[in-house]
């Protein structure tokens, strides 16, 4: 895909969204005057969106037109070597939010951690396994012991009971 | 001026108190830290460590962030000279000559340059800080919500005017910045606002936060792998600390240069659009055509690293003055600062002076220490950051990655903004890659919900008139200024096309 192509794309998308925020701007909501209460609590996000959409439509129309300097430009807007490596951390990065539901974040970093220094980072077995151990246990230490915000734990819940014990 | 001495030496002596200092201290060297590595910028710093700080009262907070802020204007010069890349892009304009120098074998001699031009730019513009600060903030406490909401109009006019991206683009970063700040509860009509597929994750709106670790964490890590392909190329540089001190009896070589950059760069980094990177730009610009040997910049010339450098530290105090008195963020950086005072229940604005003293004169004083601190830390750890800089970028990004996640977590302790965070992540490392600004969505969203509550009450002031933005005098002057910004970029096109015309007809009659 051309710089060009990703361009066009982009307008027409973000044309998209810009609409859908109208439409939902309108759900229930009043976007003009409300006697006695000022305008309606829909008109703020309404006419912002339709600006955004408005810029939209300016985007397509000079990238058509080929005013921009992207909508000019043939390049490979992301090489296969740059899509493989975003593709895979996006994923990964997925993976652990979706870890997090069921095995809890911290066996979840650990995976993702273990995955990010050693298969794709190439990194030693020492440094990785070093650092997949201390990461959590840091994160562990600095937000539910001192800033007692509980993280989700998903089924692995249990095997910080004894931690728990020994913290309150 | 009477009156500002014993604030000052109150300010002072609060951040000189255990906590405090200790943040500070820590704030620099992670600043420092954070400067030097390539990819990561004051910003990118501020935004992912904010959740941090909830550990600590908020005076210290922002003092431990400011601390970073400086700290990251001082790390930049480090990469930028011994790596020849920028450690962030408010260091892009040291490498002309930095670069040269030390490739002189004098990486040593630019980096102390780099140092002192620093500590002259953070000293002239927290001065000016502290003068400018107490009358501007004065004059700011006779705004009402119109002017409120003229001034803001006018701060974002001024990415259209002055931010030089696209037109279009810039606007609708600025739209869906202040789109996003709606979402959740409508505080006047209490009446639930863009639930997108009925997820209740968006009752309590998108966190400012949520879009500023989403474009500046993991976005910015996307863009620094692509980027670095995985590795950030290892150099072997040779400093010595004893040549260093040797080489600070040579201030007066660059001694005016960043005189001149640090004034130049603290009052572009006033405006909201302009900031560090641009300042330092213009500075070296400007010493580059008032020297009488131009021709030796980009070969090694000192005052090519004493200005840019002077500039950007200079720029992050101003970008601090609109922030503290007017609650207009002067960059991408106090945009999260200003977020933070939110989250810490300090209302930004005027008020925050005659309010809360101690904790705006803390920050003040913590300036003037955390200079001090940074030119301190800077020049004898040299050594050690440039053998930090050897890191592989494998290893800092899963970090930050995971810093990212849990940083998101946090604040609303909410799974669905970690995954909106991720989704702003990528979209805004495309939108970047297709050269959309995303700082104008950062600012918005941090400014939207009071942008929003200034258009109400003026609309109820004026019973739906919206003729009271022009009937007030100071609303008008903004509104004004805001037009003139917006038309500006017209005018420059306009320009450039007669003459390019001209030049057509010239070169066809000349044949």
């Amino acid at each position: 895909m051309t710089v060009r192509t990703a361009e066009l794309l982009m307008g027409i998308a973000l044309a998209l969204a810009s609409l859908a925020f109208m439409y939902k701007s309108t759900d229930g909501l009043s976007i003009g005057w409300v006697a006695g209460s000022g305008p309606g609590a829909g008109a703020w996000p309404f006419w912002l969106s339709a600006v955004m959409f408005l810029s939209c439509v300016a985007i397509v129309i000079r990238t058509v037109m080929r005013i921009t300097v992207q909508s000019r430009s043939d390049e490979i807007f992301m090489d296969r070597e740059a899509v493989y490596l975003i593709g895979v951390t996006t994923v990964a990065l997925a993976a652990l939010l979706l870890g997090t539901y069921y095995i809890g974040i911290y066996i979840s970093l650990m995976v993702f951690l273990m995955f990010f220094l050693r298969v794709l980072g190439g990194h030693t077995w020492t440094l990785s396994i070093v650092l997949t151990i201390a990461i959590p246990i840091v994160v562990f230490v600095f937000f539910e012991y001192l800033l007692v915000i509980p993280l989700p734990k998903g089924m692995s819940e249990p095997l910080f009971y004894p931690i728990y014990d020994l913290m309150y | 001026m009477g009156e500002i001495l014993p604030l000052l030496g109150q300010g002072l002596l609060e951040s000189l108190e255990p906590l405090n200092l200790t943040m500070l201290l820590i704030g620099c060297v992670v600043g420092l830290f954070i400067g030097a590595m390539p990819g990561l910028g004051s910003v990118n710093g501020v935004a992912i460590l904010l959740p941090v700080t909830f550990l600590v009262p908020p005076n210290a907070a922002i003092i431990f962030l400011a601390a970073i802020y400086y700290g990251a204007m001082y790390g930049g010069a480090i990469s930028s000279i011994t790596l020849g890349i920028p450690g962030s892009s408010t260091a892009v304009a040291t490498v002309f000559d930095g670069r040269p120098l030390a490739s002189q074998g004098r990486a040593d001699y630019a980096l102390s340059i780099a140092a002192i031009a620093s500590f002259i730019g953070g000293t002239i513009s927290v001065v000016l800080f502290t003068l400018f600060a107490p009358p501007l903030a004065a004059f700011a406490l006779r705004f009402g919500p119109p002017e409120t909401f003229a001034l803001m109009m006018l701060a974002f006019a001024t990415f259209v005017g002055l931010g030089g991206d696209d037109i279009p683009k810039t606007i609708f970063s600025i739209c869906i910045g202040l789109v996003l700040a709606a979402v959740g509860l409508d505080i006047v009509s209490g009446r639930p606002r863009l639930i997108f597929f009925d997820l209740s994750g968006f009752y309590h709106g998108v966190n400012f936060l949520v879009l500023a670790i989403g474009i500046y964490g993991i976005g910015e890590m996307l863009w620094t792998l692509e980027q670095t392909r995985g590795d950030v190329q290892v150099h072997k540089v040779k400093t010595s600390l004893r040549s260093l001190f040797d080489n600070l009896k040579r201030v007066k070589e660059y001694f005016m240069t960043s005189v001149m950059g640090s004034v130049l760069g603290y009052f572009v980094g006033i405006l909201p659009a302009a900031g560090a990177t641009p300042g330092s730009l213009m500075a070296y610009g400007m010493a580059k055509a008032m020297a009488n040997d131009p021709d030796t910049y980009g070969k090694g010339n000192p005052k090519g690293v004493a200005a840019p450098e002077s500039a950007n530290n200079a720029a992050s105090t101003g970008s601090m003055l609109p922030m503290l008195t007017l609650g207009i963020p002067g960059s991408p950086t106090t945009a999260i600062l200003l977020g933070g005072m939110i989250i810490w229940g300090l209302r930004p604005g005027p008020l925050l002076f005659t309010e809360h003293p101690d904790f705006v004169w803390g920050l003040i004083g913590s300036l003037y220490i955390a200079n001090l601190a940074t030119l301190i830390f800077n020049l004898a750890m040299i050594p050690l950051f440039v053998k930090v800089l050897t890191l592989k970028f494998t290893i800092l990004a899963p970090v930050i990655f995971v810093l990212c996640i849990v940083g998101g977590y946090a604040p609303e302790q909410s799974l669905h903004d970690v995954w909106l965070m991720l989704l702003f992540g990528v979209a805004g490392y495309l939108l970047r890659k297709l050269d959309y600004p995303v700082a104008p969505a950062v600012l918005a969203i941090v400014l939207g919900p009071l942008a929003e509550q200034s258009l109400r009450q003026s609309l109820l002031l004026s019973q739906g008139e919206m003729s009271i933005f022009v009937t007030r005098p100071l609303s008008l002057m903004f509104l004004l200024a805001g037009v003139a910004l917006f038309i500006y970029p017209l005018f420059v096109a306009w320009r450039r096309r007669r003459r390019d015309a001209a030049r057509t007809v010239e070169g066809t009659t000349g044949t």
